[in-house]
């Protein structure tokens, strides 16, 4: 083993396919046979402990939520594997099933079997044919070998682990809009509470994560809370996986640990700009996130400082905009994407979208005025403030962050943009 | 009941457990904005207009979907809950066709009212000015999706009061609507124009089709002898078209109403209800005699007899062959009445006044023409009526008493009673009881088949026998009683169905807020006709004596047969398509 594999979560960078033989030659499965002997409640304070928050966006802590399963009343309890992966420009969740798949499993058993569930639903984007395959062939393989399927490893323990193929839609990835496409209904999002680990899939208690967020499991219990701590910072242990694309020179999956600055990523993992270029924004978070300038770069990769700064690290994509790209066009693409993706259900989002539309139009084709550039930020704000859904709610971070940082952008498109952006009109 | 202490704008107050940010805040003197929130349906949170700001929550949460919790800090009246409030109002309005002047609900219009209530002055966004096509498919309804707010009240009612569930909420994005499935009309669907929607609808997007125009044009045409007759659930509704509280009596004031319009009589269902007793009584006696069917249900809820024509065919030999009330007096009024005022049929205009939608369909079906012309020949909602009376500047409250014209204006309390769900079985039971026995039935009302509960089971001591009936309101009510049936599993003699929740005091036709509370309130004011009224039992009802004497000879007699019973046809979802 290189000193590499040791030390992070995931190793991408040797883009190796584990099979399930090369996984269990480095100590793959031991740490499903250390929880299966222990105490369940150890185990989710190790998890506790280790700071695990999910990987699928919200950040929520991952120990908590499985203890939240766990103490249910209800027996009957189900497992969801998010990999819907629908943010634009990430690819993490395919890297771990094409590459790393039992790592996953292993993952997915003891998150299951903390939570007292006996049935998953892996939840696969529709367009990912080829991790899908991988995940239908390992699974088979980890039930030859007794990992899944009936009393796994003789512990009395089973699990049974079903594909589902998404539904084709960005939205479907939310966790309730996901339960309902399941359940054969449309694909929105419904009122919370109930949360899913209260009523979840078919009203049952169901604990839904994110692949990467449990395939990050095998390794803190296999080499403890502290080991895992000491990969990150006090605020967010371990590591991300980071989705590097867009104007830079070396573009791809790479693990991050927590605390490294996004100039960091830029720089060092993503090479730079390309040669003459310079980096005019980047883009944090997919389509839902926010776009920021190149001097908050120094920014680090951590929950708490980007919230602090107005970031929202999301899936983790990375995108880069050199000098040549025109911030607007990338924010008007950005909100046509919603509109396609949008259920249409809440008002907020439906119609502010469609009014965002429109604005981003006009400004492009040098026929806006001020008065459209404050309302398309009112509009958005609102969009923030009041959607039923986390769509509604993310999908104007890129109007609001771009208008903040790169305003005179907007000013320069208007009929009378002299003005001051937030002059005498806005009073 | 449990209290914890939440603030609301600075102010601590306490309030009981376990209800929504919307239901405090109303228990505190606030009534916040809303628009796809409706009292009797589950919570939807799409419209966001109730949206507050919560302490410790980064955005705003809506008050109809969130519930308080111990020490929570609302904020409902800052800068930030009013921009968002009204930024919502105003991106609604840029997609909505801003018809007030001339759209039906513009009075009554919880879109227009809350636009005024927040002092809406301009709407800044782009106006959308696609429009897509009217609905006018069916003699009940009419369907606007440019006016729609996709709110989905009329599908929740649809789906879940009804269990109709012809309206879905399709697509996604910006072409998102509320419509029946592949943008069918409602004629091709399996929708029974309960009118349900209507109700439901806090915009003028589903209205009923108005006749009022075919009843101004009668009444103007000096060739024609109009009469007009009313419902009995529209006497405890109409006065709230003129603000008076829910479950007023106003049958006097309706009257006089009636007359100022024009109409040249002013009759009353109610005695073509007694009517409807004396058939349906001796049809029941008849089938328990003969061996026929059972158990036997009504029919006088057109919407009701459209779902099982749609949806279980096969029972249809259990249906009562009765015309409704309506059809009834249509029939009677085109024969009879023509007969002993000397007036020729042709010349005669019967408009009815129906708490109902589906009974202008049920008055255009092809099998109520049995007087030889179209027997009802139009029909108004209790809402038309009112816009008539308002149309001429009525002063309702203030009008003098009036007095129906004889002899089809003179009717019993059991006739009242049919406006509310189980009166129709309590009317029945209190004739057949007395021609069975030959007793004199000493406690008129059968509390068992009264309430609001969905699915009411009784049985009744017939002189010795005991006879099980069952009554339902709402289709989702009458579907129970259906698969029951279907599965062989109800020994009742009798059911009772009619389409709408609460029966017709809260039919499709009904003002505006007709919610289950203000049902309930009308349903007393039914009884309270009943209880007042001097003959309470159809059979004593003179003037139905003297129409069987002169006129039908006997209940089911040949007379009968062709004017007042009718067929039903298999509408079954197959053969639609
Ligand atoms: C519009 C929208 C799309 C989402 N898409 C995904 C997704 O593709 N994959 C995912 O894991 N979580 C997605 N989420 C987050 C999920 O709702 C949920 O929070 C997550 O799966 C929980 O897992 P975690 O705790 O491991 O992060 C999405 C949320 C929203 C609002
Ligand atoms: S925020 Fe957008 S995606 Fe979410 S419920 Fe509202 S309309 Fe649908
Ligand atoms: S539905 Fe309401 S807001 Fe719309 S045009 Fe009619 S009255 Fe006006
Ligand atoms: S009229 Fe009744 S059945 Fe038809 S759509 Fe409306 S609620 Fe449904
Ligand atoms: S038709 Fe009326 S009730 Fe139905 S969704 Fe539209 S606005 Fe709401
Ligand atoms: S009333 Fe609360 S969201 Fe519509």
């Amino acid at each position: 083993m290189s000193m590499i594999d040791c030390q992070l979560v995931f190793n991408v960078e040797n883009r190796e396919y584990v099979d399930l033989d090369l996984y269990r030659s480095r100590g793959g499965y031991g740490a499903l046979a250390k929880v299966l002997a222990a105490d369940p409640r150890e185990s989710v304070y190790v998890l506790k402990e280790a700071g695990l928050k999910g990987r699928g966006g919200a950040s929520f802590p991952t120990g908590l939520k499985i203890e939240m399963v766990r103490s249910n009343q209800e027996q009957e309890r189900y497992i969801i594997i998010n990999a819907d992966e629908g943010e634009p420009g990430t690819f993490k969740d395919r890297y771990i099933m094409t590459h790393l798949p039992f790592q996953l499993l292993e993952g997915v058993t003891i998150a299951a079997y903390l939570a007292g569930a006996s049935r998953g639903i892996l939840y696969v984007r529709h367009e990912y044919d080829e991790p899908r395959s991988v995940m239908r062939e390992s699974i088979a393989q980890a039930k030859r070998a007794g990992l899944l399927g009936e009393n796994i490893l003789g512990s009395g323990f089973s699990l049974d682990i079903e594909l589902f193929s998404g539904a084709g839609s960005y939205l479907c990835g939310e966790e309730t809009a996901l339960l309902s496409s399941i359940e054969g209904r449309k694909g929105r999002p419904q009122v919370k509470p109930p949360y899913p680990t209260q009523q979840g899939l078919w009203g049952k208690p169901t604990l839904i994560n994110n692949v990467e967020t449990l395939s990050n499991i095998p390794k803190i219990m296999e080499k403890g809370a502290l080991w895992y701590r000491s990969l990150g910072t006090e605020d967010s242990p371990g590591t991300k996986l980071i989705s590097l694309s867009g104007d830079i020179r070396f573009r791809g999956l790479v693990e991050v640990p927590f605390g490294a600055s996004f100039r960091d990523i830029v720089y060092e993992y993503g090479g730079g700009p390309k040669p003459g270029r310079k980096v005019k924004a980047v883009n944090i978070g997919g389509a839902s996130g926010v776009l920021i300038p190149e001097e908050m770069l120094d920014v680090p990769l951590e929950y708490g400082a980007c919230a602090r700064a107005g970031i929202t690290i999301g899936s983790g994509a990375v995108f880069v905009l050199d000098d040549t790209r025109s911030i607007l066009d990338n924010v008007s693409n950005r909100i046509n994407f919603f509109l396609h993706e949008s259920c249409g259900k809440c008002t907020p989002c439906r119609e502010g979208l469609r009014q965002a539309q429109i604005i981003m139009e006009k400004l492009i084709a040098g026929q806006a005025v001020m008065k459209d550039v404050q309302n398309l930020e009112r509009y958005t704000r609102v969009m923030q403030n009041a959607s039923f859904c986390g769509l509604g709610q993310a999908a104007g971070n890129s109007v609001i962050s771009s208008l903040h940082y790169y305003g005179e952008e907007y000013c320069s498109r208007c009929k009378d943009g002299e003005e001051d952006l937030y002059g005498e009109e806005s009073a | 009941m449990a209290m914890v202490e939440i603030t609301i704008n600075k102010r601590t107050i306490s309030v009981p457990e376990n209800i929504t940010i919307m239901e405090a805040a109303k228990l505190n003197g606030i009534s916040l904005p809303s628009l796809c929130n409706h009292p009797d349906q589950k919570v939807k949170a799409n419209c966001r207009v109730c949206a507050v700001e919560v302490e410790g929550v980064k955005n705003l949460v809506a008050s109809c979907s969130t519930k308080i919790a111990e020490g929570m800090k609302i904020t409902t009246n800052s800068p930030r809950v009013r921009e968002t409030v009204r930024t919502i109002v105003e991106l609604i309005l840029a997609d909505h066709p801003q018809e007030c002047l001339t759209c039906i609900r513009s009075g009554e219009c919880e879109l227009r009212q809350l636009a005024f209530k927040l002092g809406m002055k301009e709407v800044q966004g782009v106006k959308n000015t696609k429009r897509l096509p009217l609905d006018f498919s069916t003699p009940s309804l009419v369907r606007d999706p440019n006016k729609c707010i996709k709110c989905g009240r009329c599908a929740e009612v649809c789906h879940h009061v009804q269990e109709v569930g012809i309206l879905y909420s399709h697509n996604r994005g910006l072409d998102i609507g509320v419509t029946p499935e592949y943008g069918k009309e409602l004629k091709d669907v399996a929708c029974v124009l309960c009118g349900q929607c209507v109700l439901a609808c806090p915009v003028g997007a589903i209205y009923e089709k108005d006749e009022t125009d075919k009843v101004w044009e009668a009444l103007g045409d000096p060739d024609k002898h109009v009469v007009v007759q009313v419902a009995p659930s529209v006497r405890v509704s109409i006065a709230e078209e003129f603000g008076r509280p829910s479950g007023s009596i106003a049958t006097s004031k309706l009257v006089s109403a009636l007359r100022l319009l024009g109409f040249d009589r002013v009759f009353d269902t109610d005695f073509a209800a007694d009517l409807t007793i004396m058939e349906e009584g001796h049809e029941l006696l008849q089938r328990l005699q003969t061996g026929g069917v059972l158990p036997m249900i009504t029919s006088c809820s057109p919407g009701w007899i459209k779902y099982i024509e749609h949806f279980y065919p096969e029972l249809l030999p259990h249906v009562s062959s009765c015309k409704s009330p309506q059809q009834m007096f249509g029939a009677m009024a085109k024969s009879y009445y023509a007969k002993i005022s000397g007036i020729d049929p042709k010349d005669i205009y019967v408009v009815s006044v129906m708490p109902c939608t589906a009974k202008k369909y049920e008055a255009a079906r092809p099998e109520m023409r049995d007087s030889g012309y179209r027997d009802v020949d139009a029909v108004l909602t209790t809402r038309e009526l009112g816009r008539m009376f308002k149309h001429e500047g009525i002063d309702f409250n203030s009008l003098e008493d009036g007095e129906f014209d004889l002899p089809l204006g003179i009717s019993t309390g059991a006739a009242a009673i049919f406006g509310a769900t189980g009166g129709v079985m309590e009317a029945a039971l209190r004739t057949v009881y007395e021609v069975v026995t030959g007793q004199t039935l000493e406690k008129l009302e059968f509390e068992g088949v009264r309430g609001m509960e969905g699915v009411k089971a009784s049985s009744v001591d017939l002189g010795g026998t005991e006879v099980k009936v069952a009554v339902a309101h709402g289709l989702a009510h009458a579907k129970q009683i259906m698969e029951a049936i279907a599965a062989g599993e109800a020994d009742y003699t009798f059911i009772e169905v009619m389409c709408c929740p609460g029966g017709c005091i809260g039919g499709g036709g009904q003002p505006y807020g007709t919610t289950n509370a203000v049902r309930e309130k009308r349903i007393q004011g039914l009884y309270e006709v009943d209880q007042k009224s001097e003959f309470r039992k159809s059979h004593e009802n003179p003037a139905i004596q003297k129409l069987y004497a002169d006129y039908l000879q006997a209940p089911l007699g040949p007379v009968s047969h062709k004017l007042l019973h009718t067929t039903y046809t298999n509408r079954c979802q197959h053969e639609l398509q």
